[in-house]
């Protein structure tokens, strides 16, 4: 269970916004981080290099936010290891297929006004709302 | 591609990334159980996350609109922009499994690598199996259509 924290939302999500516009007036690029990542995996394409440093930078953000701050990072116990694989699988096809996640449907797409991220964007997010609801509270996993 | 705008490119990419890496922390989506607590709409129901993905929407359409109408970014002959209008079954299907995975565990793809940089073990699990997802649609798409190019967001 956590609170709403309303002030720690808008600015991270600022920020997100503010990471999506320099990569986008500096190099062009869509900050979508499946479509990032699979480019850097597959064979074919010859644009590693941006895409590598920026996940770089992603990694030392995240990380790097707890190490200045010295704030407690959320390290959740016990959440089951089979869950987790299924989880990151699913997440991993389903991002291949719908060519895009969180951040290249939700925030690009959307900001970009694509009638196509926006589909994308309300399924993903009433599928995830289902199958939270499964796990919770008929599986009944929660930590 | 001459060095110096490799070396811009490259720098530019680095700075984006930790920007990203940084809100997701801020905002705590580095923490699956406030993402969760987003999804479970029926328990103790936290709004967070829309207000994280609404200032992100807005601020970038914004200057979206505003970057789109130069003819090229700083560091680049030209934008790479989707160029897929298409709402299709693999779309829909993509997107629902996309939401089912994001909704066992609580991780998205951003959160998910930026978690790497403080060593949650959660991770090694879950990009493991991450990847092997994506693989296999690519290898799909190899075995379906061997000429497609995937127009990636």
């Amino acid at each position: 269970m956590t609170d709403f924290t309303p002030v720690s939302a808008l600015v991270g999500g600022l920020l997100i916004g503010l990471s999506a516009s320099l990569l986008l007036w500096l190099n062009g690029r869509i900050a979508g981080i499946s479509g990032v990542l699979g480019g850097l995996l597959w064979p074919g394409s010859g644009d590693r290099a941006w895409r590598g440093w920026f996940l770089a930078g992603l990694v030392l953000g995240g990380g790097g936010y707890y190490l200045v701050t010295g704030v407690t990072a959320p390290i959740r116990l016990g959440f089951p290891v089979y869950l987790l694989l299924l989880a990151g699988f699913l997440t991993g096809f389903g991002s291949a297929r719908a060519n895009g996640c969180t951040s290249g449907h939700g925030v690009c797409g959307l900001a970009r006004l694509s009638l196509r991220s926006l589909v994308a964007t309300a399924t993903l997010l009433i599928a995830a709302i289902a199958t939270t609801y499964v796990v919770r509270h008929i599986v009944g996993v929660s930590s | 591609m001459s060095l110096s705008r490799s070396l811009l490119q490259g720098a530019s990419s680095l700075a984006a990334g930790t920007v990203f890496g940084l809100g997701l922390a801020i905002a705590q989506m580095t923490d699956p159980n406030k993402v969760l607590s987003f999804l479970d709409i029926t328990g103790h129901w936290d709004a967070s996350l829309l207000f994280v993905l609404g200032a992100a929407v807005i601020l970038s359409a914004a200057t979206f609109h505003i970057i789109l109408r130069k003819p090229s970014p700083r560091f680049d002959s030209r934008f790479h922009l989707p160029q897929s209008a298409l709402i299709d079954a693999r779309l829909v299907t993509g997107a629902a499994i996309f939401g089912m995975g994001w909704g066992i565990a609580g991780y998205c793809p951003g959160p998910a690598l930026a978690s790497l940089g403080f060593g949650n073990s959660e991770l090694f699990w879950l990009l493991a199996a991450l990847l092997l997802g994506m693989a296999l649609q690519a290898w799909l798409d190899r075995v379906s259509y061997p000429k497609a190019r995937l127009d990636s967001t």
